[in-house]
């Protein structure tokens, strides 16, 4: 099943894959860049009025943005493309897609929900396992000069590689649709894992090393007190950007391994030429991975120090 | 004078990517218990660097330090540092910064309810006990100042050093943590090591002022003994003979060192 529809990507999808290794190629950029929040001042006096406007504008202008968009989408539904359906079409297909999102009709039919649990639970067990593995190399990574002298170059290599490019040799290790998807994922949060937890242990201050030395911290005292606070900061931020990265990359990966899933739900539903639940599922992978981000927003909040 | 701490014929060459570069040679002293001594010396002629030898975080490529006819060789809570630029754990609250000094000096020989006391104690000394829940961001650049020698006072050091510790404060702050100190020192009688660029605060503190010639190669250019009755008032110093002859004193070294090291720049 998975070899076929893999197949079928090489024929078929020409267009389609610049597009994907494009996304996937985006993992290096990982560098940790701190979120500066705009602050709105307001004056005493007017404040809760300030404050109702600045709501009205917040909700407004997102709306006027949004209604552009399907004035847009209607008019190439209506003169340019027939195939594309109209946004009316799909408001009503996506109240019927939602109505039972965990219907269960045989491991080929399931409900969106299940497809999208399915993704979930991949995206986190392959995020999870490279979150374990990729600390403690980041770790060594930045406090051996010898450790990073030998591995640099490997990862270098490694690094700008879509991690779509090693479903194949996950097929072949693990014979199975599951685990290979999950290595793939793992392959996809690995390097920034890695290369953010490097670069925090290295950025930490010399001064807090000093302060260590002169109160003769053990190597785990100073491990537990000093480098592991000082690069949380690092480390979230580079789980945040693989996160993100790898709900991307589920999706292609699920195109390719088939069987369920929502990216194999896109899938299935452009064989059957059901563009509506195309559409669908495209707002709603994009609705989940913003609760994504907002999640590790949260989680940046809770352990980094300077917030 | 008696040989408390040492610095014997002390040199250091560092390796740069344009070669050795020595940065220090000869660096003789003794310093009795109890005695404060400042160092000064124009910037970049290698203060930090003869404190980071007698703190044991830098090693000393000839000679070196002896504490109490021991040798140092490694960093150690006896010789606690107040950095320049406080080095407080920004994730730690003031009191948690202080508590993880006297934790780790203390564990066996004090009790838990006796190093939260001594913790309190010892931020009461540097009137800090009020922010105690407070972290680093949230308290001024003179109450962090004030945190990290509360911190290094934590620690019973047999000899306290001070890099420039007042360096990046404004007059009036730094007019009340020399006053500060001036009392906790008589109180305390520690052993002092301080580095200044400020020839008022040199000769305001000091038992004795080292002068350093400028690098590379730099030494101990002369020492200058301050024979000024201790308590100190700075305002009645303004006027005082002696006050004025060490200053003077102090500033034709430095200015002489300026003239000197004038040819080599041109
Ligand atoms: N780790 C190092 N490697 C190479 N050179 C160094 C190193 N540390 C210090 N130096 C050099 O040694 C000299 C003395 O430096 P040091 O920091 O001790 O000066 P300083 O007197 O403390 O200056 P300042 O008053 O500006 O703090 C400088 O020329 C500096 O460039
Ligand atoms: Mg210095």
């Amino acid at each position: 099943m998975s070899q076929n529809a893999a197949k079928f990507v090489k024929d078929t999808g020409v267009q389609k894959r610049p597009g994907l290794s494009d996304t996937a190629g985006r993992t290096p950029a990982s560098a940790a860049k701190p979120i500066v929040s705009a602050n709105v001042q307001v004056s005493d006096s007017g404040k809760s009025r300030a404050r109702a406007r600045e709501w009205a504008w917040r909700l407004f202008l997102p709306a006027i943005t949004f209604l552009i968009v399907i004035a847009i989408w209607s008019f190439i539904h209506s003169d340019i493309a027939k195939d594309v359906p109209s946004p009316l079409a799909t408001w009503k297909h996506a109240i019927d897609v939602f109505s039972h999102p965990f219907y269960n009709a045989g491991p080929n039919d399931m409900g969106i929900g299940w497809q999208l649990l399915y993704s979930l639970g991949r995206v986190l067990s392959g995020f999870g396992l490279a979150v374990v593995v990729g600390i403690p190399v980041g770790f060594l990574m930045g406090m051996s000069e010898t450790f990073e002298r030998a591995w640099q170059p490997l990862v270098q290599i490694l690094r700008p590689v879509s991690p779509l490019a090693w479903l194949p040799i996950g097929l072949l290790l693990f014979k199975a649709v599951d685990p290979s998807a999950i290595f793939v994922i793992f392959i996809t949060c690995i390097w920034p894992t890695v290369m953010n937890t490097a670069a925090g242990v290295k950025a930490i201050p010399k001064d807090y090393l000093n302060v260590s030395r002169v109160l003769q911290l053990s190597k785990w005292e100073t491990t537990r007190r000093i480098l592991l606070p000082a690069t949380l900061p690092y480390i979230v931020t580079g789980m945040r950007l693989s996160l993100g990265i790898a709900w991307m990359v589920i999706v292609a990966a699920e195109m390719l391994t088939g069987g369920i899933g929502i990216g194999f739900y896109v899938w299935d539903e452009w064989n059957n030429l059901n563009v509506k639940s195309i559409i669908v599922a495209i707002v709603l992978i994009g609705l989940v991975g913003m609760l994504l981000e907002a999640g590790m927003m949260l989680v940046q909040k809770r352990l980094d120090y300077r917030t | 004078m008696s040989g408390f701490l040492s610095l014997d014929r002390m040199g250091i060459v560092f390796e740069t990517r344009n070669g050795p570069y020595r940065a220090l040679q000869d660096v003789d002293l003794r310093i009795a218990q109890g005695e404060f001594v400042t160092v000064i010396g124009h910037s970049g002629c290698g203060k930090s660097t003869v404190l980071n030898i007698v703190a044991g975080l830098l090693r000393a490529t000839e000679g070196g330090v002896l504490l109490e006819n021991r040798e140092v060789n490694s960093p150690g809570p006896e010789r606690a540092v107040v950095f320049q630029n406080h080095s407080l754990l920004p994730w730690l609250t003031v009191y948690d910064n202080v508590r993880l000094a006297v934790d780790k000096v203390f564990r066996k020989t004090k009790s838990k309810i006796e190093r939260d006391e001594w913790t309190r104690h010892n931020l009461r000394l540097v009137q800090m006990n009020n922010a105690a829940d407070k972290r680093p961001s949230e308290i001024s650049g003179g109450m962090k100042q004030r945190v990290g020698i509360a911190r290094a006072l934590a620690m019973e050091p047999k000899v306290l050093l001070m890099d420039e510790p007042f360096g990046a404060l404004d007059a009036l702050t730094r007019a009340h943590l020399q006053d500060a100190l001036m009392t906790i020192h008589a109180d305390l009688g520690n052993t002092v090591i301080m580095i200044t660029h400020d020839v008022d605060e040199a000769v305001l503190l000091s038992d004795r002022i080292v002068m350093m010639t400028n690098g590379p190669a730099a030494t101990v250019g002369k020492v200058l003994s301050v024979s000024l009755a201790r308590p100190r008032k700075r305002l009645s110093l303004a006027d005082d003979t002696e006050y004025n002859r060490c200053r003077a004193d102090v500033m034709k070294f430095l200015y002489r060192q300026t003239e000197t090291d004038d040819p080599r720049a041109a």
